[in-house]
């Protein structure tokens, strides 16, 4: 993979000379190229990653698997078009899997907020025959990034030598 | 009450506990310190050798191995010396299975050393040289290293050393702290001093897979000539992040593995029976592992040299271990009065030079061996450190 791609998807916080040093290449390469990775559409942004759990009334997330038939002319993408379409829908992604076709990330408030959601936007999109909504418990990891805090092992190692 | 000094061995109670110990009790009772002070890889065993590990406590392979290790073990450790670095041992007679590296380090130093005997210890070194050589009944004798040298050992400073009661040189290359390596013409330098005398060489060469640059580690054994004086040491920790395993092994000549197997047969047994499992598959199916972390360390490596230097940190640009050994000169203060204050004001942990022997004074160990975000962090609260202490 892209090394540079690699850590700038880790963290977004580098300067492009602490870049160019991890990489071995002049600064002006690489600013070079992190133009051209924006200007392609590869590079698209940076965000926060903030973990949600440790956050009070920070609300719920669902897993929404979708079953759908798809279109004749333009297949999944029409109906991926509209469930992506809602702010509160997080990510959409099409898989090749024999129980459902799209699965979306969805965040409200309440569990009822999303089942309401699921049962009164989701379902009746023309051509989504079936939905399973499987509520999130626990965040242990996304994005790379871990959540699961379990800085008590740390505390038992040896820190000399 | 019990005089219990009376009762003690003398040459025990004459060891100072680790240097580093102190620093580190400070360090441990602080909340948010950001360390850069450790000294094991970052990265947890790779998954297929933990399972690997599991596998055999499932299945109640629960007893003692032979005591100079399982003989697949041995087999594998031959071909991967082999392979990887080019020497070639017997796994019937001239490998054994350790605690860790530092077992074999000392078996090795007891099987040698005897009353008066001199060791050569290059320093900055890892700390546990000195202290075994004086339990055994010698006389540690320092080579300080030099930064102009890149803190390699020089054919000079060797030669300068010797003397009819040297009996054993210490080599710790890629060197902890400081990161030197040494080159095959740095090798074959020593190589022609050792020659001329009847001593023999513990190569201790457990970061021989974190070299960077073109050249990979060279094995003193590989040395022409050197492979019958040398007792290279090694091990899994470093190489495949496995500290915790405790496994390492001894490579040597057969006459002096039988004697140190002597010593390992009464004192240890055997080493961990599920550690020798994972091992197997280590050395079986985890070359590409080894390059995955290399090449994370050498990202971060690149990293913190460029910065210390921009910080006017200045350093040497180490070519092995997960050290850098920045020089703290310009602050004006002593290694320890700058970590200490480091700590105090900025809560990032380093080690004071002097840890790893007098002739560290005015150096520091840093150690890479972190994800890069907590590099990131600690760097920015360095440089703090040093806007808020101007020389």
């Amino acid at each position: 993979m892209n090394k540079l791609l690699e850590i700038l998807n880790k963290s977004a916080d580098f300067t492009t000379a602490q870049l160019a040093a991890m990489l071995g290449e002049s600064e002006a390469d690489v600013k070079k190229q992190i133009e051209e990775y924006k200007e392609q559409g590869i590079i698209l942004g940076s965000n926060t990653l903030i973990n949600w759990d440790k956050v009070p009334d920070s609300g719920v997330t669902a897993i929404i698997e979708l079953k759908v038939t798809p279109k004749p002319e333009t297949g999944f993408d029409d109906i991926a078009k509209i469930v992506m379409s809602y702010d509160n829908v997080e990510s959409v992604y099409l898989v090749a899997s024999s129980r459902y076709d799209l699965i979306a990330t969805v965040k409200g408030e309440t569990i009822q907020e999303i089942a309401e959601f699921v049962s009164k936007r989701l379902s009746t999109i023309d051509n989504v025959i079936g939905t399973a909504t499987n509520f999130v418990l626990t965040q242990y990891k996304s994005g790379g990034a871990v959540f699961y805090d379990d800085s008590d092992d740390e505390e038992q190692r040896s820190l000399i030598l | 009450m019990i005089d219990y000094s009376s009762l003690l061995n003398d040459k025990i109670q004459s060891i100072q506990p680790s240097g580093i110990r102190k620093f580190f009790d400070i360090a441990n009772e602080m909340d948010h310190v950001i360390s850069l002070s450790i000294g094991e890889p970052d990265f947890t065993t790779p998954w297929h050798v933990r399972q690997e590990g599991i596998e055999s406590l499932r299945r109640g392979h629960t007893w003692y191995t032979p005591n100079r290790g399982f003989a697949e073990l041995r087999a594998q450790i031959s071909k991967y010396y082999a392979r990887r670095f080019n020497v070639e041992y017997n796994p019937d007679d001239e490998i054994l299975v350790s605690v860790g590296g530092s077992e074999a380090i000392d078996l090795c130093i007891r099987t040698v050393i005897q009353d008066g005997d001199e060791v050569l210890i290059p320093q900055p070194a890892f700390v546990c040289y000195e202290p075994m050589t004086v339990m055994a009944g010698g006389k540690p004798v320092i080579i300080r290293t030099k930064s102009e040298n890149e803190f390699r050992l020089t054919a000079e400073e060797l030669e300068q050393s010797i003397t009819p009661k040297t009996k054993l040189l210490i080599l710790p290359f890629p060197n902890n702290p400081t990161g030197a390596v040494m080159r095959r013409e740095h090798l074959e330098a020593i190589a022609k001093v050792i020659e001329k005398h009847n001593i023999l060489v513990l190569s201790d060469e457990i970061y021989g897979e974190l070299t960077y640059g073109k050249e990979r580690h060279v094995s003193f054994a590989d040395i022409k000539g050197m492979k019958e004086r040398t007792i290279v040491v090694s091990g899994f920790s470093k190489a495949y992040a496995m500290t915790g395993w405790r496994l390492g092994y001894a490579l040597g000549p057969e006459p002096v593995i039988s004697q140190m197997l002597k010593l390992h047969q009464y004192a240890i047994m055997s080493a961990p029976t599920t550690a020798q499992y994972a091992a197997i598959e280590a050395l079986k199916h985890g070359d590409s592992d080894i390059e995955h972390m290399r090449e994370e360390y050498d990202m971060r490596r690149r990293l913190i040299v460029d910065e210390l230097c921009r910080m006017g940190l200045t350093c040497f640009e180490p070519e092995g271990a997960f050290y850098v050994f920045p020089s703290i000169q310009i602050s004006g203060m002593t290694s320890e009065e700058f970590c200490e204050k480091l700590i105090f004001s900025q809560k990032v942990a380093i080690v004071p030079g002097t840890a790893f022997g007098e002739c560290g004074e005015g150096f520091a160990r840093v150690s890479y061996s972190y994800s890069l975000k907590h590099i990131q962090e600690a760097l920015v609260r360095i440089e703090r450190f040093l806007s808020e202490n101007p020389v």
